[in-house]
């Protein structure tokens, strides 16, 4: 299978400005995943999971080191690829999991759902009968997809947060404990939905609050306990 | 370690060129200089904007950020820079460099705006129906017919109650004449669309539905629209991109989470952390 992104040396340090502090995270990690591959990212808290994650998706800048992307429209170091770059490829081909929904206002969880397949020029009624397939897959009840989901409890708006985030095709994925506020079907729900996206060449990183439950997944772990250095540095 | 950087000096990220995004942006701004007096209101501002993105200019009052716009939608002319539009008629021109007329035409059918104040976008005692219908007139339609349709068509497309379209804009609420606005600013339907604070000021839901209103215009649209707003949340909302200024000059670019979860600049770090 051919390599679809290769990590190399990336380490995440926060500036603080007004503390004069420099707050490490992760240091030196190097990987490589081929397609349809599963990396578990394993840690204690404070070890810096979730922002390798986010310096992946860019969310957060690498303070340095490379992650080589092997795009369908060309390489690119997701370290210093250019803004519109890393924005196409969030378009197309990198998604985000994450474990908080963040819904905007008066927007209803179908219309939420679907929105991901609006922007990337999908005709409307097609969208919604995707959002639809997607919501009751969740197992979100048909008479909560004209209501807003801020109204939702933590459960079902995480339900929400998922069918969105999962609801376009993407090369990679980023799972930022997706399963953590879902109770035991939602969370076999989701297994089932990354087991088949695997089986489709999806290449996927997460975070698991559980492990267990997609141990059979899972083709490398790094653990960034041993990378990190745990003193902080002054 | 002592870590500072001064208070005004840009950070400048050693990003790559674009690489896969091979189509040149539909706005380029390229060294924008305005000086009132002595005082450089802009200092050295260049942006790009791609046709479907939205990018945004945060910044306190007197950042630079609104007189930025005014040069953007034509209203004045710089002290220096060029600002060009990838469009059949337009390509490799300096729009600064046009006569008035020519100007007046740019902006008439490729360029919107949308103010705070409805006062500088609409002629309060008008119809709302013949505000955004006199959009039109520059095109040098006169058929009362064709000039209802299109105002009924563009009010309709941002959610403005059509059984108050006669309606005065000084008789409407602060929501519904943001909508004017918007329905005039779109009724050409240009390809650059400029909104300066365009919910401030509004009730909260009021705003998240303008908000969304102009999410959906920006997508079936696939407007260029550039957003000046202090409110970090309505830039999050709509923002891909977004610029930082202070005095004058863009202190730091980037992806929008990036700007606001993982601020460079000292001086970005205290915006987005004094936000409530």
């Amino acid at each position: 299978m051919t390599i679809l992104l290769d990590v190399h040396g990336y380490t995440k340090h926060f500036t603080v400005h007004h503390l004069g502090r420099n707050i490490p995270t992760f240091s030196e990690v190097s990987f490589t995943l081929r397609e349809g591959e599963f990396l578990l990212v394993r840690g204690q808290n404070g070890a810096g999971k979730s922002t390798l994650l986010r310096c992946l998706y860019r969310t957060y800048l690498p303070t340095s080191g490379a992650a080589l992307y092997h795009s369908h429209l060309g390489s690119v170091d997701l370290a210093r690829a250019a803004d519109v770059d890393i924005a196409l490829l969030r378009r197309h081909e990198i998604g985000f999991v994450t474990q908080f929904l963040r819904p905007r206002p008066r927007v209803s969880a179908l219309e939420w759902v679907a929105e991901p397949l609006l922007t990337d020029g999908m005709a409307y009624n097609q969208a919604r009968e995707f959002a639809e397939a997607m919501l009751s897959d969740f197992g979100i009840k048909r008479d909560l997809w004209g209501a807003y989901p801020s109204t939702f409890s933590g459960g079902e708006q995480q339900r929400v947060n998922v069918a969105r985030a999962l609801i376009l095709p993407r090369r990679l994925l980023l799972l930022d404990e997706p399963t953590a506020s879902l109770d035991a079907s939602a969370r076999a729900a989701l297994t089932r939905r990354l087991t088949a996206l695997k089986a489709q060449g999806v290449t996927l990183i997460g975070i698991f609050h559980y492990p267990d439950e997609i141990r059979s997944l899972v083709d490398s772990e790094i653990d960034l306990q041993s990378e990190a250095l745990p003193d902080v540095a002054d | 370690m002592a870590i500072s950087s001064p208070p005004f000096a840009p950070i400048d990220n050693p990003f790559d060129p674009p690489r896969l995004s091979d189509t040149t942006p539909l706005l380029r701004a390229d060294g924008l200089v305005k000086r009132y007096g002595r005082i450089a209101a802009v200092d050295d501002v260049s942006l790009d904007v791609y046709a479907g993105e939205v990018v945004g200019i945060v910044g306190e009052s007197g950042s630079g950020k609104s007189s930025v716009l005014r040069l953007l939608n034509l209203e004045e002319l710089p002290n220096a820079g060029t600002y060009t539009l990838d469009l059949p008629d337009y390509t490799g021109v300096n729009l600064f460099a046009l006569d008035r007329f020519a100007r007046r035409e740019v902006t008439a059918r490729q360029i919107g705006i949308v103010y705070q104040n409805p006062h500088l976008g609409l002629r309060m005692r008008y119809t709302s129906s013949g505000n955004v219908a006199e959009r039109l007139l520059v095109t040098g339609e006169r058929a009362y017919a064709t000039l209802r349709q299109a105002a009924r068509e563009s009010l309709s497309a941002s959610e403005f109650p059509l059984n108050r379209m006669d309606d005065p804009p000084r008789v409407l609420s602060g929501g519904m004449q943001q909508r004017v606005q918007l329905a005039k600013a779109i009724a050409l339907r240009p390809r650059i669309l400029l909104l300066d604070e365009p919910t401030t000021g509004l009730d909260v839901s009021v705003q998240a539905a303008v908000l969304d209103t102009l999410k959906r215009l920006q997508r079936e649209l696939r407007l260029a629209m550039v957003l000046v707003s202090h409110d970090l949340g309505v830039i999050r909302t709509l923002a891909d991109r977004v610029l930082v200024m202070r005095g004058g000059r863009v202190i730091e670019r980037g992806l929008t989470d990036q700007v606001l979860d993982d601020p460079q600049h000292a001086y970005t770090q205290q915006l987005v952390h004094a936000k409530l």
